[in-house]
């Protein structure tokens, strides 16, 4: 009998060894389940584990030491030179900081579990607009920058502020406005007639892709639709005037997604578009198949120019970008998407210096330039979109690429970028989106309406 | 004096021995398996811990993307295990006869895998499935005059897929753990059958495999929990952790989705704690029904 117990517990203390993985037994077979652990490791401890990307320390040993993360190293190289214009013009307040570059995920759940154990979380840190509502939850660990922003409010679009903000307080220095915009492939477009200039509402938009359609034999598509982005979601709601919340904050599927996923549909069951390879545009088969000429539009913030210019070099002068078509003449033609708020953590030694740094590197009218010079996105300070030194300037490789100007459209649409909430419930709406319900309406054929209404029960359980 | 005593007298000693044993599995095992059970009775945010009684179990019930999840991870674990034992034991037994040349490239061509990074295999086999026509998967489809598909975008074809890197990677050291058991067994008990004129066939069915049933035991209650518990496979498999209707979804990516990516981590203790409860259940049942726990005889 007590062979029997004793068998029971050892058996039991295998299993769970392995559950906590630290690989009791030394068997082979068991590191597919410490491998999944260890993903999770590298978001807590060991700074060697999490083999961050980069990493580069910037300034005099004299000054303050801080540390700084990022997902983008560009954002680091970006920030790394604000600070040398910062330590040159305060040389009283000296900063030194360490810069390191990690991976989308893990830095973002590196940072999570380091300001919910109170221990190693860097003094400033970008996070992405999508994650931004987790670190808003329950007592916030971030140091509120209202005070370091108050010299450049006047001149941000506040909406931008808003979404980083809690209970009046802002904890997120914005990095764009994420203006969504039409990226037009204008040269292919030209050749078979068809004048983009001319589409003001989607039924243009849809006559044009028929007349594109008959033009190529269906070998063009007009464009993609997502199955895992909600972008098209957005810029609907916006055109809509909708939110994807009610006045509770709870997540809601709206009218106008219906109806632009019904349009959608519409297209696809007409050979007009294409579901997009692995799910939306700015992956490497999405970017493969706007090369291969797959189709000849899309709908996109204007941070995607980035991506052209880096990754898509032999586009250069091909494409255009216009205000995006609307379903009645009108409506709001933009949306502001994605987003990078920097954050102040209240581990900081000294946050009101490292708060002051982050507002003066991309909210002051120098930041802001620089953002566009070397990011190429349409920064929050809309000094710089009337500016005709930068506007105008024809090296800038942004401007040069593109056949249209990005500030003309910008100016044109700079009432119309309406903001859409983001919170922790909307997190739970997209991901079902993106999981399932545009895999349904799309790869499966399921009503709209009925896909819509499935959504929303299931979200329910989920929120509140 | 007393120290020396304490260290030579037989009643401490052996504690002494197995201290080491028993600290590291009470702080890392005992220590987060407890708060992992409260965790699971409460909502936990920075600063605002609340007890929230069985709400996040009663939650888990309707959760059908926590079904889902189940249901994959069974799947995977039921396919990995009708695959990864009668393979890699039939393979063993090959290398361990005269019938294969060239034992040594066999095995190690067999083992390598094993070695790689999941990363980096995981990466390749999401670029050998993709969807596009020129995937190297759609263009062996291709070859045979069938249509490209999108491998990973429907349920069966990416529990292929996944099933596909699971026995790419672990049939070879599954076949090592038989070898090591096909070395424990004694060769006069082959003659003996040779004797009584059994023929290859009643040889491997009446003496190998009985005599492999500790082997098998133990590659069958590992593999189990393997399967449970994969993770890795599917997140690297769709760059990510969300798949189209959560075809990939597993347990365990579920409990990082709650815990780590929607900042959960009470929830994530309650899933936890169902993977754990399962796993045990099947492997319990499982030894039991193999008479592991039975006395032995001496």
């Amino acid at each position: 009998m007590k062979k029997k117990v004793l068998a029971a517990l050892l058996c039991a203390a295998m299993t769970g060894t392995m559950l906590a993985g630290c690989g009791g037994g030394g068997s082979d077979e068991e590191t597919s389940g410490d491998a999944a652990t260890e993903e999770t490791a590298e978001g807590e401890a060991e700074e060697g584990e999490a083999e961050p990307e980069a990493v580069t320390t910037v300034g005099p040993d004299s000054g303050t030491k801080m540390e700084m993360w990022s997902f983008v190293s560009q954002h680091n190289d970006f920030y790394a030179k604000m600070l040398e214009k910062w330590n040159e013009a305060n040389p009283d307040r000296q900063i030194q900081i360490t810069f390191t570059t990690y991976p989308f995920g893990d830095m973002h759940n590196k940072l999570m579990m380091s300001l919910q154990t109170g221990e190693g979380a860097p003094d400033l840190c970008d996070i992405e607009r999508g994650q931004f509502p987790n670190f808003l939850q329950g007592e916030v660990q971030l140091y509120a920058l209202n005070d370091a922003l108050e010299p450049y409010t006047a001149d941000l679009v506040q909406s931008r502020l808003d979404i980083y903000s809690k209970d009046g307080n802002y904890y997120g220095a914005p990095t764009h406005v994420g203006a969504t915009v039409m990226y037009y492939n204008d040269e292919l477009l030209s050749q078979y007639g068809i004048d983009y200039k001319t589409i003001k509402t989607w039924d243009d938009y849809t006559a044009a892709a028929e007349k594109l359609k008959e033009a190529t034999n269906g070998e063009v598509k007009m464009t993609e639709i997502d199955t895992g982005g909600t972008d098209w979601m957005w810029l609907s709601m916006a055109e809509h005037g909708e939110d994807q919340v009610d006045e509770d904050g709870l997540a809601v599927v709206t009218d106008g997604m219906a109806e632009m996923l019904k349009l959608q549909k519409e297209w696809l069951d007409n050979d007009l578009a294409m579901i997009c390879p692995a799910g939306q545009v700015d992956t490497e088969e999405g970017k493969q198949a706007i090369m291969d000429q797959q189709f000849a539009s899309f709908p996109k913030a204007l941070w995607y120019m980035s991506r052209f210019v880096s990754d898509m070099p032999d586009e250069t002068g091909k494409w255009a970008i216009a205000p995006c078509p609307v379903f009645e003449e009108g409506q709001p033609r933009s949306v502001g998407i994605g987003g990078t708020g920097t954050v102040v953590t209240n581990q900081s030694e000294d946050p009101e210096l490292a708060a002051d740094f982050i507002a003066y590197a991309k909210c002051s009218y120098d930041g802001c330039l620089g953002i566009w010079q070397d990011l190429g996105f349409d920064v929050c300070n809309t000094s710089i979109w009337k500016d005709t030194a930068v506007t105008q300037d024809a090296s800038n490789q942004y401007i040069a690429f593109f056949r249209t100007n990005p500030f003309d459209v910008l100016n044109e649409i700079e009432d119309e970028i309406a903001a859409i909430t983001v919170n922790e419930n909307t997190f739970i709406l997209g991901d079902y989106l993106n999981v399932t319900t545009f895999n349904s309406i799309f790869e499966d054929g399921m009503d709209v309406d009925e896909a819509l209404q499935e959504c929303q029960d299931m979200v329910d359980i989920d929120q509140g | 004096m007393k120290f020396k005593k304490f260290l030579f007298s037989q009643k401490a000693a052996p504690y002494v021995f197995v201290l080491p044993f028993l600290l590291s599995f009470c702080i890392f095992w005992i220590y987060p398996l407890f708060s992992t059970v409260k965790m699971s009775f409460q909502s936990i945010l920075p600063g605002q811990i609340e007890w929230i009684g069985l709400e996040n179990y009663a939650k888990l019930l309707k959760d059908t993307a926590f079904h889902t999840a189940i249901r994959n991870s069974f799947t995977y674990m039921l396919l990995s295990l009708l695959l990864l034992i009668p393979f890699p034991m039939l393979y063993a037994v090959l290398m361990d006869s005269n019938l294969v040349k060239a034992k040594g490239v066999w095995k190690a061509i067999l083992y390598m895998p094993a070695l790689t990074s999941v990363v980096i295999s995981g990466t390749l086999f999401r670029l050998m499935f993709a969807e596009m026509p020129t995937g190297q998967m759609n263009q062996i489809l291709q070859f045979f005059g069938s249509d490209a598909i999108p491998w990973l975008k429907n349920g069966a074809t990416a529990m292929f897929a996944l099933v596909l890197l699971c026995c790419w990677r672990w049939t070879g050291v599954n076949m090592l753990y038989f070898m090591s058991g096909l070395k424990g067994i004694d060769a006069s008990l082959y003659e003996a059958a040779d004797i009584d004129g059994a023929n290859s066939w009643q040889k491997f069915w009446y003496v190998t495999i009985p005599l492999l049933k500790p082997t098998t035991i133990y590659v069958l209650t590992i593999s189990v929990y393997a399967g449970l518990a994969m993770f890795l496979e599917s997140y690297m498999l769709w760059g990510g952790n969300t798949s189209p209707k959560n075809i990939g979804l597993t347990i365990v990516g579920y409990l990082y989705k709650r815990g780590i990516e929607r900042n959960q981590m009470g929830y994530a203790s309650a899933v936890g704690l169902v993977l754990l409860a399962i796993a045990l259940l099947i492997n319990v049942v499982q030894l039991v029904l193999n008479g592991t726990f039975k006395k032995e005889e001496s």
